[in-house]
């Protein structure tokens, strides 16, 4: 369950954000999520509705951005999307697949009113 | 708690303790934790409101940060300090159960004469894994993250300042054992090294890859029980290798003592 420590990282970092740009009510948090980010989306979505209670975010609403992700063969060069770790290269067929897109966890902005 | 999301942590603490300390609650100071009755009201969407309406003031602000910027920070700072004292970090994680209190512990025994050894034990409660350790005559700190399911990086940082360990040493931390949740937080390690046990099933790397993703080095430990157990050394290696091909193995009974040569060898090779 350690989307209820990323749910209050999450609202850290956006009361913080907003407290360096002058304070307000945050309507919004967009966040970003790879989907091999480990994170259960409707989980944090749960979690958040707790973790802002009492914090600046109390009315904000969560937007998250799925991030697909994405490989690379280190063997033949060849990128393609990857839709968990256990990835084939689809050209060569090796394993020598690194993942360069999909771990994303970002707050990517706030809307304050 | 909340049964369903495992939220409620009304008071949540962590508490950082040596074997013999009273016990001495520990506020998390990064945290937020307004709960109060806790009383629930998870209606989802039904107040949410997308999109700047005309007219309004609201503004957008451009964030850009990574959630575990703060975790990540602490976690370098830790890494600083552990490089500046050339001190050697080893996150051990795995499922409960696999046997990581017993490998640390015939580390200690096989190291602890020529290298310094300090130990960082992760559970959500208990003094257990830090008593035996004491036995073995080493300095110990227990975090005892309360409903928490991992170490972060400030439980690590707050727990080498009460452990202070020697430079040119080994400090082991043993995570909490949890096969998904520690994957994603970094403590300021050298190296994570993943456990698992034949006892488990040798599909594991496949079930739960991210742990084996992040991993650098995977001991697979009970091969004494090998011959009780339908568990295919092969096939679990090449279920992991697929997930990480970076990944090396070594093959180990920390009951017995088989294969904790290599393991002892590999340990001393990243310390130089």
């Amino acid at each position: 369950m350690h989307e209820m420590s990323i749910a209050l990282s999450i609202c850290d970092l956006a009361a913080a954000e907003a407290h360096k740009a002058g304070g307000g009510r945050i309507k919004e948090v967009e966040v970003e999520i790879g989907t091999l980010a480990g994170v259960m989306v409707e989980a944090l979505e749960f979690c958040f509705e707790t973790a802002k209670r009492s914090t600046p975010l109390a009315e904000a609403n969560l937007k998250i951005v799925t991030v697909p992700a994405a490989g690379h063969c280190h063997t033949c060069g060849a990128r393609f999307a990857a839709d968990h770790y256990l990835v084939t290269c689809p050209e060569c067929h090796s394993f020598q697949v690194v993942i360069e897109q999909g771990k994303e966890l970002r707050v990517k902005t706030i809307s304050i009113e | 708690m909340c049964d369903t999301c495992g939220c409620g942590q009304p008071n949540e603490t962590v508490t950082i303790r040596k074997p013999g300390d009273k016990a001495e609650a520990v506020e998390r100071s990064s945290h937020h934790h307004h709960h109060g009755d806790h009383a629930h009201s998870h209606d989802h969407g039904s107040e949410h409101q997308h999109g700047a309406e005309k007219g309004s003031r609201e503004r957008i602000l451009a964030v850009e940060k990574d959630v575990l910027s703060e975790n990540n920070r602490l976690a370098e700072r830790n890494r600083g300090f552990l490089e500046a004292r050339q001190i050697l970090a080893l996150n051990l994680v795995s499922s409960p159960g696999s046997g990581k209190t017993t490998i640390v512990e015939e580390t200690i025994r096989r190291l602890q004469n020529d290298l310094p050894v300090t130990v960082i034990e992760g559970d959500q409660q208990s003094m257990q894994d830090a008593n035996r350790i004491d036995a073995t005559g080493v300095p110990v700190v227990q975090v005892n993250t309360g409903t928490g399911c991992h170490l972060d990086a400030q439980m690590v940082y707050r727990a080498l300042k009460s452990l202070d360990p020697p430079a040119h040493s080994l400090l082991i931390i043993e995570n909490v054992g949890n096969l998904v949740c520690p994957a994603l937080f970094d403590l300021g390690e050298a190296h994570k090294v993943v456990i698992i046990s034949v006892t488990e099933g040798d599909d594991k790397p496949h079930k739960y890859p991210t742990m084996f993703a992040e991993a650098d080095l995977c001991l697979i430990n009970k091969t004494d029980l090998l011959p009780y157990v339908d568990f295919d050394l092969d096939r679990c290696q090449s279920f992991a290798r697929e997930v990480n091909h970076r990944l090396n193995f070594l093959t180990l009974s920390a009951r017995t003592g088989e294969g904790m040569d290599a393991w002892i060898t590999w340990i001393r090779e990243q310390v130089h």
